[in-house]
């Protein structure tokens, strides 16, 4: 029974899922203001705009390998069950090519996020963006054809693992120039170190972190030796807790006062952030080391395990880390309500950034824009010279500026 | 707000106005698209798990017409072909603002897409007194499945072309605003060619 809801929440999740996605790539495609170029999108909306691809294309096959197993539970079908000819392989394949596109669904909104609030922080324009923007597109392509990293132990043909190894070594490229181009951008820049930079500055150095041990684990000879141990534990944490999580925390945090009209308590966030950082790091990079020592995940008790009782000092030491982690979390979750009521009122623009969200009211008001806004430029144009202020914005006209109506006739 | 009273003056059938040029349609025709998108993933999912276990276990599928009766369901594909030209006579009808044609034609689709329906349950029931039931190996499991959502996705289509054809009998549809015809007829459409493939790799081969 518990299974067969559990198929059925994940059926309901899929194509609340689908749906949203729709909305999104349909508004994204159709629906940009005038002057709103492609590449003049912030990076943010290219990030969303390529997740709800991935969303639109990976959620329906996990649903049609939800529904063969809901079969299989209530109809007594065979598709997975091995004793009629039915194949758990069958099952791995279709939920991990669901699975790894899913991975990115995770990271690329936490890149994006990341991406705007450090250009914004830094004061800087972003460093590359064309080169943002394709890798971007190459994470979304790329993650279709890297599914088989996650079976290299399931029994695979040794020219198809190495296949899957070289494609997952590739997809480290696009990855790789998102970091350096952050880096870029903080580089000589005039950071404001606020609580949201504060988190994507996180974001970036644990995502390096998850990126590389992810190279580890995409090597088919390493990977035989650390799979399902506590390394692909601490892996994961890195990339979707580190990396995601923090990105999150950094948007929440940015985009807080343009949802409630207040800031969020800057004090509060930065002891938050500070003790999440370092609890986080005591919970997961000791996994490593129990991961290299051979230490198997999922383990009801390791003391069963004579080789794995010498380790039992630093598996405490984690366990006493992560209910701190968790307790410090009660942190945001006080800041986030006390905030609501309680928060310094926020002007249209705290942050001094470009996007359109910042010419409107705090909370904006139903139909968000007054008037269609019109386009003149780039997200990230930052200390431009042609402007006093530090920033300008999207939708500013300069007297150079041609009109864009006038543009497209 | 003068965005929503710009629309209203507008061509419907036509990219929103006051936008940067996107995919040259409409929204809710472009919407239609990438729906259709998630809908020949998750038909991949089915029909590609079909094509695993066959060819890993084919001494657990029969040969055609050993079990499934060929020639009925040869009759009921012939129409849902007919059903997606009556279709295109509908949306034919409307462009050129013939409404009554319009509402001939739909008629005519929303008959011939029950039937199909109907004789899809009228199979199944012949199928299920035989034996052949959905716990019957890998075959009775990838058949109930596969045709099964097929035939969900058509009683779908047949109660949104329900729908439409009211709607053409109220007369909300004119040559110059006829969307809810035309995204549904590309629904009605893709779940016709759906069935091609699955009569082709189910049924004959």
């Amino acid at each position: 029974m518990g299974q067969i809801l559990w198929c059925v929440s994940l059926i309901v999740l899929g194509l609340s899922s689908i749906l949203g996605s729709f909305n999104y790539i349909t508004t994204i495609v159709n629906m940009r203001a005038k002057g709103m170029h492609w590449m003049r999108l912030p990076l943010s909306i290219w990030c969303l705009f390529v997740t709800a691809i991935l969303v639109l294309l990976a959620m329906p096959i996990l649903s049609g390998a939800i529904i063969m197993l809901l079969f299989d539970q209530t109809l007594g079908t065979h598709f997975f069950g091995p004793a009629q000819g039915g194949q758990p392989l069958l099952w791995q394949h279709l939920f991990w090519f669901f699975g790894h596109p899913e991975v990115y669904i995770l990271i690329l909104p936490g890149m994006g996020f990341a991406s705007d609030i450090i250009a914004n922080a830094s004061r800087k324009p972003i460093f590359g963006y064309t080169s943002m923007v394709i890798a971007i597109l190459g994470i979304g392509v790329l993650g279709w054809i890297v599914w088989g990293h996650h079976m290299f132990m399931s029994g695979m043909n040794p020219t198809l693992g190495t296949t899957f190894m070289i494609s997952t070594m590739l997809i480290a490229v696009p990855s790789a120039i998102k970091v350096f181009n952050w880096l870029g951008t903080m580089w000589m820049g005039n950071i404001r170190f606020h609580v949201p930079m504060l988190h994507s500055i996180a974001f970036v150095s644990m995502f390096v972190i998850g990126g590389l041990s992810g190279v580890f684990m995409a090597s088919t000879p390493v990977d035989i030796y650390i799979h399902d141990t506590y390394f692909i534990v601490a892996h994961l944490h890195y990339v979707l807790f580190g990396g995601s999580l923090f990105a999150i925390f950094a948007a929440i945090t940015f985009w807080y006062p343009k949802m409630f009209g207040r800031m969020m308590n800057p004090t509060l966030g930065k002891v938050h952030f500070w003790l999440t950082l370092i609890f986080y790091n005591c919970v997961f990079f000791p996994m490593h080391n129990l991961g290299l020592k051979g230490h198997m995940r999922r383990l009801y008790d390791p003391n069963q395990y004579e080789f794995l009782k010498g380790l039992q000092g630093l598996n405490t030491f984690i366990s006493i880390s992560a209910f701190l982690l968790f307790t410090v979390q009660l942190i945001f979750a006080v800041n986030f309500i006390m905030s609501w009521f309680n928060g310094k009122k926020a002007s249209e623009n705290p942050w001094e950034d470009n996007g359109l969200e910042w010419t409107v009211p705090s909370p904006p008001p139903h139909g968000n824009f007054a008037s269609p806004p019109q386009v003149y430029r780039g997200p990230y144009e930052y200390s431009s010279p042609l402007v006093s202020e530090d920033f300008l914005p999207q939708d500013r006209q300069l007297p150079g500026d041609a009109s864009p109506a006038a543009h497209h006739t | 707000m003068a965005h929503a009273a710009a629309l209203d003056h507008e061509d419907v059938m036509q990219p929103p106005p006051g936008c940067e040029p996107g995919a040259g349609v409409y929204n809710e025709k472009l919407g239609m698209w990438v729906f259709l998108g998630s809908e020949i993933m998750f038909f991949t999912a089915l029909i590609g798990a079909y094509i695993i276990l066959r060819v890993a276990h084919p001494s657990s599928f029969k040969e055609p017409g050993e079990v499934l009766a060929v020639s009925i369901t040869a009759v009921n594909t012939f129409l849902l072909i007919c059903s997606s030209v009556t279709m295109v006579k509908a949306f034919a009808s409307v462009q050129d603002g013939n409404l009554a044609g319009l509402r001939k034609w739909l008629v005519a689709t929303v008959v011939i897409g029950a039937s199909f329906v109907g004789v899809q349950i009228y199979e199944y029931q012949h199928l299920i007194a035989k034996g052949f039931v959905p716990s019957e190996g890998l075959y009775g499991s990838t058949f109930y499945t596969m045709t099964g959502f097929h035939g969900f996705h058509v009683t779908i289509g047949v109660i949104c072309l329900i729908f439409v054809t009211i709607k053409a009998f109220q007369g909300k549809y004119t040559a110059s605003d006829h969307r809810g015809v035309e995204v549904v007829g590309l629904y009605w459409h893709f779940v016709d060619l759906v069935w091609i493939i699955l009569f082709t790799i189910v049924y004959l081969i």
